[in-house]
């Protein structure tokens, strides 16, 4: 417990725009309370910012509480930081020390392009999505939802895929900046579904050539992406993806 | 006083008994040929399960959406936080649950300030969005036999609650959005994230389109449609704390309310019982703990004020289970409003504990002692994970310490039973409207009501709406499409303009204190007009002296922010006018005035047994009021009591 709180250096990446060249700037925090979350943190640093005339630093976040996804973040060279299975905005500064210096990057990767400081596109993913990641019914097709009896380790176990929130951790993680992990998170809660049966195919197909098209890199096996999965989605799911991906390939009529 | 319109306000129910109302309106509704159906563009403001499930319905049937979003997809809208279920009349647990006793439930549960006929059709629906959602693959929770499983949320005595784990949110919102972006793929919905809506176009009173703002470049476009879906969620951040994402907001509805749109009851505000206390003055958002975890943990404090001992070193004896003692028949399930003033009374009286003294204990002890620590962490583990990162305690151990917090909005823009606002071709649907809730809402009803409105209620209505000569489509160069754009324009200006000394947040957080003292859990009559007036104030001040950084035509979140609370800053007037007008006790309102001697809520039915919708006669002028009166054939008008 210390009561003066923290004195921080911070190493802030910052680009204007787009286009713009990027630079880290270099800021000292003073008296930074080791119960803040690191978000609050940035937020503590923007006022001091906006006191001093200099616009604040812009970064993506929303619900601050680990599951919206929006917010991102390399912190030290770790996607959301240090701690295991925790989002930034649920990263707290008693995880950090007086006198510490923190360098706060963008995700970095080809397909997730910087637009402002801290803040990237990460609209590959929701293309991706759209090009599978879905069990094609409308509205009011459905039948009453005790008909389809589903065993409760397959519904545990796609459960565990479904609690991916998109953040993008994965592939800012990934020194070839795969988005296998996300991908195959979808991929996996439908294929262990009754329900995601009849599109199994298409739907990997099509996934995998969206995520080759939008210049997300290939998977080494490293499994970075697990340890930086603010969720634990396990690379087990990669496995099955490309059990999948095989069957689909081999077995299937289907093609993209 | 405020002035009150001559007329009252038509919710336009339809005839005949309540259980064949909503078949008798879909039968008398206008229909649009399926090959005509591609003529017509609606816009979708806002993609929570509300919004998401709406432009996806609309889109299958083979409607053009443009569905909007702030966030940089469609997949983050708030919805995506809730925790705990949805509710359904299944009856799968098969103790005596039906569509009459879900209806029963939650027009009680509202304290009788909700729509009848409305709370109706949703309890209907609300099994067809459990089959929807399971046939799009959602992951709910299942038992051993691969059926699915239920458990009980506050204010009913069934257990009607689907879930999936402590993530229903999420699931159910992945599930609407997947199925949005199967319409992506397919061409029918056209994506917009990152896009905000600042303005609506209203042409011979007929909503017609809206103005947004690219978050990215700053520049200002107008889009025309034949209709206008509002699913823009709840406007509790003007409390500045609370357990909405940072971004929530009520600009849209706002802008919608000064273009004629009624709002209706914004004083209903529902403080949730169990969030994660306040720690310091840097504080940003507070965290919501689910209610579903009262299935299992007890609420306690000790029983003298002086006992500062550790919360294991105190024996039951000391021990005062307040909800249990206070509500014997539903204990520690009773609803949010009763859960949240129980734990205000006993803290004001010098029994909270924790730092503050503002937190009461949330104990899992016997549960664990009961179940194990695996069958707990299986039902509660994230929430007891985020406990942990947000507190450094460690729940499983250690009684949680909570303390109530703003959390959801009944209040919203009026509707009629088709969720049409007073503007034509203006649909309002989800939190953003106010009617099927009253002034409280039941845990698990927030994500029934989203997705029944946007799978189930709302595309038909839109059909009806355009079939009966919605048909006009205006052009980019319309007057009031350039006056549209012109009044954002003027407005971004102004306020890149002022250069003050004040920041953005340093405002907000001020109007937040102003909020949560004197119109939050207990609000009285000095208080409110004190608010009132305060509110007026520190809008001078912002209008005055506010410093906004940056330029309009870039990535400026500063000024997001401060668009924002400029509409705060005049919505949160039109709050503490109602409440100051609301002379009684109902849900989520309490005035100190109007209370038992054990302290419930005392409601007026002779004279407030209505909805108020207000109507804006320009910042700072005295808003017109709009009487829809509530009848109630089906629920009797009772003392709500859970003893």
């Amino acid at each position: 417990m210390s009561s003066a709180g923290m004195n921080l250096t911070l190493k802030v990446w910052r680009q204007a725009g787009p286009d713009a060249k990027g630079e880290f700037r270099t800021y000292n925090l003073p008296n930074v309370s080791e119960h803040m979350s690191f978000l609050e943190m940035l937020d503590v640093l923007n006022e001091r910012l906006i006191q001093m005339g200099e616009e604040p630093v812009a970064f993506d976040h929303d619900c601050r509480e680990g599951i919206c996804g929006m917010c991102s973040l390399m912190i030290n060279g770790q996607a959301h930081g240090p701690d295991k299975e925790t989002t930034t905005c649920q990263l707290h500064m008693r995880r950090f020390r007086d006198g510490d210096t923190i360098v706060i990057e963008p995700w970095r990767a080809k397909a997730f392009p910087v637009l402002r400081d801290l803040v990237v596109d990460r609209a590959p993913l929701d293309r991706i999505m759209s090009k599978g990641g879905f069990v094609s019914v409308n509205t009011g097709n459905a039948q009453d939802a005790n008909c389809l009896p589903v065993p409760k380790r397959d519904q545990e176990k796609s459960m565990d895929a479904a609690a991916c929130i998109g953040c993008g951790a994965c592939v800012a993680a990934c020194k070839n900046a795969s988005a296998m992990l996300f991908v195959s998170a979808k991929v996996s809660q439908l294929a262990l579904l009754p329900q995601g049966k009849p599109e199994r195919s298409r739907r990997v197909l099509n996934m995998v050539a969206q995520m080759d098209e939008e210049g997300f890199g290939s998977c080494t096996n490293t499994s970075e992406c697990e340890a930086a999965c603010p969720m634990g989605i396990s690379v087990t799911n990669i496995a099955r993806l490309n059990r999948e991906y095989l069957r689909a390939t081999l077995c299937s009529e289907e093609t993209v | 006083m405020a002035r009150v319109a001559d007329t009252p306000l038509d919710g336009r129910i339809p005839s005949g008994p309540i259980s064949e109302k909503w078949d008798n309106r879909k039968f008398d509704m206008k229909l649009v040929a399926p090959n005509n159906k591609r003529k017509y563009d609606v816009i979708v403001v806002g993609t929570g399960l509300a919004g998401s499930s709406a432009a996806a319905s609309l889109a299958e049937m083979g409607y053009n959406v443009k569905a909007f979003c702030y966030q940089d997809s469609a997949r983050r809208a708030h919805s995506i936080a809730a925790q705990g279920g949805i509710n359904a009349a299944k009856n799968y647990p098969n103790d005596g649950d039906s569509v009459h006793r879900l209806f029963y439930d939650t027009v009680k549960g509202g304290d009788y300030r909700a729509r009848e006929a409305n709370v109706y059709r949703l309890s209907q629906v609300s099994g067809s969005i459990i089959d929807q959602c399971v046939a799009q693959g959602v992951p709910f929770a299942r038992e051993y036999g691969g059926l699915l499983a239920n458990r009980t949320f506050g204010g009913a005595q069934v257990s009607r609650t689907f879930y999936a784990k402590g993530q229903t949110g999420q699931q159910l919102l992945l599930g609407a959005y997947s199925a949005l972006m199967r319409q992506v793929g397919a061409g029918k919905v056209k994506m917009f994230p990152r896009q905000e809506m600042m303005d609506l176009i209203v042409v011979d009173g007929v909503a017609k389109g809206i103005v947004c703002r690219d978050m990215v470049t700053g520049k200002l476009t107008a889009h025309t449609a034949h209709a206008v879906l509002l699913c823009t969620g709840g406007y509790g951040n003007v409390f500045y704390l609370s357990t909405n994402a940072k971004g929530c907001n009520v600009t849209a509805a706002w802008r919608c309310h000064k273009r004629g749109a009624y709002f209706a009851n914004p004083c209903y505000t529902q403080i949730h019982p169990t969030c994660i206390p306040v720690s310091g003055s840097y504080q940003s958002k507070l965290t919501l703990m689910s209610e579903s975890l009262r299935n299992d943990g007890r609420v306690w404090v000790p029983k003298s004020a002086d006992d500062k001992r550790a919360p294991g070193e105190i024996p039951e004896d000391d021990r005062d289970y307040y909800l249990e003692r206070r509500y014997p028949a539903f204990g520690n399930m009773v609803p949010r409003d009763v859960a949240s003033r129980a734990a205000k009374e006993r803290c004001d009286a010098g029994f909270g504990v924790g730092t503050t003294g503002q937190a009461v204990y949330l104990d899992f002890k016997q549960a664990i002692a009961r179940d194990g620590e695996d069958v707990i962490r299986a039902k509660y583990g994230n929430l007891f994970h985020m406990y942990q990162k947000i507190t450094d305690e460690n729940p499983y151990s250690v009684p949680m310490q909570i303390y109530p917090a703003v959390h959801y909005t009944m209040g919203g823009l009026w509707v009629d039973y088709n969720l049409q606002s007073t503007v034509p071709g203006l649909f309002v649907l989800g939190e953003a409207n106010f009617s099927d809730h009253g002034a409280n809402r039941l845990g698990a009803s927030a994500l029934m009501q989203g997705l029944a409105d946007g799978y189930f209620v709302v595309p038909y209505t839109v059909g009806d709406h355009l079939a009966k000569g919605g048909q006009d489509r205006v052009s980019d160069d319309h007057p009031a499409v350039q006056e549209a754009l012109a009044n954002v324009q003027g407005r971004t200006d102004k306020l890149l303009g002022i250069k003050g000394t004040r920041s953005v947040d340093s405002i907000h957080r001020e109007l937040g204190q102003i909020m949560w003292n004197k119109c939050g859990m207990a609000r009285n009559a000095q208080g409110l007009a004190e608010a009132a007036e305060e509110i007026r104030a520190l809008r001078d001040v912002f209008w005055n002296d506010v410093k906004v950084m940056g330029q309009g035509e870039a990535l400026n979140q500063n000024l997001e922010h401060a668009g924002r609370l400029s509409d705060f800053l005049e919505f949160a007037e039109l709050f503490a006018i109602d409440a100051l007008h609301r002379e009684e006790s109902c849900g989520g309102h309490f005035r100190e005035e109007h209370q038992t001697e054990d302290n419930e809520a005392r409601r007026d039915d002779d004279n407030f047994c209505y909805a108020a919708g207000w109507e804006f006669q320009g910042v700072g002028e005295e808003p017109v009021l709009h009487k829809e009166p509530l009848e109630f054939n089906e629920v009797p008008l009772t003392t709500r009591s859970y003893k």
